[in-house]
Formats: structure tokens, C-alpha cells, sequence
């Protein structure tokens, strides 16, 4: 399994990567292994506001709905409409092009894990 | 998002999971699953596979080549004895004494008040032997039922659910795979039909049954240690075939696309055969009494026409059991059964609806927690193969 080490992550198995106070937001490759096939993808709206902790979409897989935690507070500047029609991106490649959402930071992200600690939390769960 | 994740169903909806205390049973091919990297869930008191990799991928093969499955949670109950016969027509609702040695008959179990405690496959191995398949979730009820039921009659029940593995390879390409490894002419076992013959030098009963509505066979391993033989040697032989092993979630869209009822979802307790439009199970034509004949012949009478419609989502939202479903704003059933079709490529789901329910008029939604989803009213079943 993979986990990339620039990313940050959050212990409901969400990962984000800021750069110039956007966040790139996405799920993990062990959330999505845990789901199975990703079918739909519910995503905030562009120029909503999400709450770190705070649900802020949806994933539904073949036998299961899962909410979308936003690791991070901000206002949505863009999401990524292609899961729209290939939800399967999130399967095949959940740190790339199978990003969810992307928000302009209103705070620093705090109490995000490190690649190292959400491996082991991960671990833990398996 | 926790793992594991919020299920709005259950990872297979329909059966209740085991009590979490006791640990699950390992059927015989367990390893073999772990090896094939398989997500195991616990599955009415079963260690199951879901799941090997891509489940689209899974119930794909089985539609255009073939998937090989692990089914030994199903139960199997033996009645040997000059009257097994009659001891069957008593104990279910169908008319097993005039099914011939070697063929199968797909029938139900209900209690006193007509209520449907399992649906059932019987195969007729010999004059005085049949062998019953029940659900894995259902299968201490039914032996009980049929032990208590027997009494009386020259007969013996045997729970041989124990003994006995069971492996289904279902797919076009399944008789082909199959031919080089068994002494069966496989052209000879028509549907429905199964005998005792051996696969991988096994002794099986092989069987030409399935729920996947796809052409296919399911193999009873006895003893059930001797599975991982068989299995090995399908997957060997399989391979070249576009064969690969499929777990419980491809099993379940696979049933639904065929219209097929599972226990649990589209038949409970609460259901007549009547009332799950399945009445035609019933045979009242047969002589002597049996278990529930007075309440069923009341419910052939009175039960209020129902039947199971089918739904195609116009959107990509899942639907899902316990969603309601509504014409024109007005809620006209709750669906049984709902799931994303990886052939149609739409969520699909089915439902119960008043007999007299005009669908041919009015806009059809689905309330998906709170927002109403289009769907189209279909004929079931959602995929038939082709001859």
C-alpha cells in the first residue's frame, strides 16, 4: 500500500496537499482499497465553505456510502468533475488524478498526520 | 471516513451478521482465498470472500467468460429412506415426489401461517434421496423444521453442512473449462439437473444449477478437504478461459441483474410465497396434507396481489434496499434490493408494488435520503443471456 510521504493525513483516511494556501484533498489508497469499486462521487460545490472534521461529500461503492471529511477549512475553489463520469479514478489512482476537491485555505490545517503515523494507524485497522 | 466505513447496508445486505463474539467459520478454501489476496467479511457466521479485486472486474468475467465461487455456506441436508419422498411433500410447499432421480426443483419452506423460512433447492439423487441446499443464515431452522417435520415417515434427516464444500463456476465459458476435468458429458446434464460424477478425479455431485443467470455449474465436494483440490485444478485449467474467482458482491449484482429473490430482502418470515408474487412454488395439487396448506390456500385467496417491479436509475447515484419508491410524489413501495449494474452501467434496484399499479404512466422516483432520484420502471429481469 501506498503512502505518500509529502502528503498530510487525517485518521478518517482523507489526504491533503497545500501549496500556496490551496489544499488538494483526496482519499487514501487504503480507503479506497477498504471500499472496493467507487461508483459515485458526491463533491462540495464550487465557492462552498467546508469545515475541517465536517462532512463535505459523499463515496458510495458497490456496498457502501462513506461521508467525505474535509481536512481542512476553506472555501472550495474547484473539484474534480472528471469522477463524475470515472469515479474509478479513485480506485485506480487515489493520490492523483483521483483527487476530490481543492479550497483556499482560511486557516492552517492543524492536526494532520504524518505519512509515518497514518501508516501505522493503518496498520492497526487491517 | 472510518473503516470500516459508514454503511447505509449492510456489506451484504439480507442476511443478519453473526453474533460478534463468536468468530466466524473458515470454510475449506480459506487459504486458498488468503493466497488469491481476497477480502474476507463475516457472512451469516461465515468467513467469506467479498471480494479478490475489482468486483466490476469479477461480475464482468462472469458475464463473458466465467468466475469461480466459493459457496460452502450454503447448507446440506440429507433425507435418506423408502419414505423421503413423502416426508418432502409434507415438510415444503412443492411437489418433490414427482420430480425425477437426477433432477432439481427449486422450491420453499414455510411455517404453519404460510410465512417463507427459506427458499430452497432440492436435488433428487435416487429413488429415496434427496439432498436439500439451504441458505447459509437459514440452514438451523431449516434442518430442525425438516428433522421435526420427518417424524412420522420412514426417513432420515442428515445435516451434512459440514461435510460438504461447495464450489460454482458459472460463465459462457464454463462448460468448456469444466470438460477436460470431469468423466460427465456435460451436454447430457440439462438445467436443473445434477448427478454424481468427478471433477479433478473427485467424487461430486454435479449439478447444472446457479444465481448468476448465466449457464454454469455448482459441484458439492465431499469431504469438504478436498476442495482446494478442485478449485486448483479449475483455476488451472480456468485460466486461459478468462476464469478468475468471484466473491460474494459480484454474486449479489449478479442476482439482482437476473431478477433472481434473496432470502432476506425480497423473501422474509412476514412473505407468503403469495405475497412475493412466488405463488406458483405452491402445489396444492398434491395429495395428503403439508405444512402451511391451510394458511397458503387462505393466502392464494386473499393475499393482495403484489409484484416485483424493476427500476434503472437515470442518474449514477446507487439506490438501495429500504429506499422508498414513489409515483408521481406518492410512495408506492420500498425497495428489496438495490445496487449499481456493472452491465447496464445504471444503479438498478427492485421493489414490491401493488398488483393493480398502473407503471406504464406518472414519474417513478426513488427517495435517496432525501432526494428524489429518476428512475424508469423495467421488466424484471434486467439481464437475460442469450441462448
Amino acid at each position: 500500500m501506498s503512502v505518500p510521504t509529502e502528503l498530510g493525513y487525517t485518521a478518517k483516511h482523507e489526504w491533503v496537499a497545500v501549496e500556496d494556501g490551496i489544499a488538494t484533498v483526496g482519499i487514501t489508497s487504503f480507503a479506497a482499497e477498504s471500499l472496493g469499486d467507487i461508483v459515485f462521487v458526491e463533491l462540495p460545490e464550487v465557492g462552498s465553505e467546508v469545515t475541517a472534521g465536517e462532512p463535505s461529500g459523499e463515496v458510495e461503492s458497490t456496498k457502501s456510502v462513506s461521508d467525505i471529511y474535509s481536512p481542512v477549512s476553506g472555501e472550495v475553489v474547484e473539484v474534480n468533475e472528471s469522477l463524475e463520469d470515472a469515479p474509478e479514478t479513485i480506485n485506480t489512482a487515489p493520490f492523483e488524478g483521483g483527487w476530490l476537491f481543492r479550497a483556499r485555505l482560511a486557516e492552517e490545517p492543524s492536526g494532520l498526520l504524518s505519512a509515518e503515523e497514518y501508516t501505522k494507524l493503518t496498520e492497526g485497522e487491517e | 471516513m472510518a473503516t470500516p466505513l459508514h454503511d447505509t447496508t449492510p456489506i451484504l445486505s439480507g442476511v443478519p451478521m453473526s453474533d460478534p463474539a463468536s468468530a466466524p467459520r473458515a470454510t475449506a478454501l480459506r487459504e486458498v482465498h488468503e493466497k488469491a489476496g481476497a477480502t474476507l467479511v463475516d457472512f451469516a457466521g461465515w468467513l467469506m470472500p467479498l471480494r479478490y479485486g475489482s468486483e466490476t472486474a469479477e461480475h464482468k468475467a462472469v458475464r463473458e467468460a466465467a468466475g469461480l465461487f466459493d459457496l460452502s455456506h450454503m447448507g446440506e441436508i440429507r433425507l435418506t429412506g423408502p419414505q423421503a419422498a413423502e416426508a418432502l411433500d409434507f415438510a415444503l410447499v412443492g411437489h418433490l415426489s414427482q420430480v425425477k432421480v437426477g433432477r432439481a426443483r427449486y422450491t420453499m419452506i414455510t411455517d404453519a401461517g404460510g410465512g417463507v423460512l427459506d427458499d430452497l433447492i432440492v436435488y433428487r439423487l435416487g429413488e429415496g434421496e434427496y439432498l436439500v441446499v439451504a441458505n447459509a443464515a437459514n440452514v438451523p431452522v431449516v434442518a430442525a423444521a425438516l428433522a421435526e417435520r420427518a417424524e412420522g415417515f420412514d426417513v432420515e434427516v442428515a445435516d451434512e453442512s459440514a461435510d460438504h464444500a461447495l464450489i460454482a463456476i458459472q460463465g459462457p465459458r464454463a462448460v468448456e473449462i469444466l470438460a477436460p476435468l470431469t468423466d460427465a458429458d456435460l451436454d447430457g446434464i440439462r438445467y436443473y439437473a445434477g448427478y454424481e460424477h468427478t471433477v479433478a478425479g473427485q467424487p461430486v455431485l454435479l449439478a447444472r444449477t446457479g444465481y448468476t443467470g448465466e449457464d454454469g455449474f455448482e459441484i458439492f465436494v465431499r469431504p469438504a478437504a478436498k476442495a482446494p483440490l478442485v478449485w486448483e485444478a479449475l483455476m488451472a485449467e480456468g485460466e486461459r478461459h478468462g476464469l478468475v474467482p468471484a466473491g460474494l458482491s459480484a454474486r449479489d449484482t449478479l442476482r439482482m441483474e437476473a431478477g433472481m429473490p434473496l432470502y432476506g430482502q425480497e423473501l422474509t418470515a412476514e412473505l407468503t410465497p403469495f405475497d412475493a408474487g412466488l405463488g406458483r412454488v405452491v402445489k396444492f395439487e398434491k395429495e395428503g396434507d403439508f405444512v402451511g396448506r391451510g394458511a397458503l390456500e387462505e393466502a392464494s385467496r386473499t393475499a393482495r396481489p403484489r409484484r416485483l417491479i424493476g427500476l434503472v436509475a437515470r442518474g449514477r447515484r446507487p439506490l438501495r434496499k429500504g429506499q422508498d419508491v414513489l409515483r408521481d410524489g406518492e410512495t408506492v413501495g420500498t425497495l428489496t434490493s438495490g445496487a449499481p449494474s456493472p452491465t447496464l452501467g445504471r444503479p438498478i434496484a427492485m421493489a414490491y408494488v401493488d398488483g393493480d399499479l398502473d407503471t406504464s404512466t406518472g414519474a417513478f422516483t426513488v427517495d435517496v435520503r432525501g432526494r428524489g432520484e429518476d428512475v424508469d420502471v423495467v421488466e424484471l429481469p434486467f439481464y437475460k443471456r442469450q441462448p
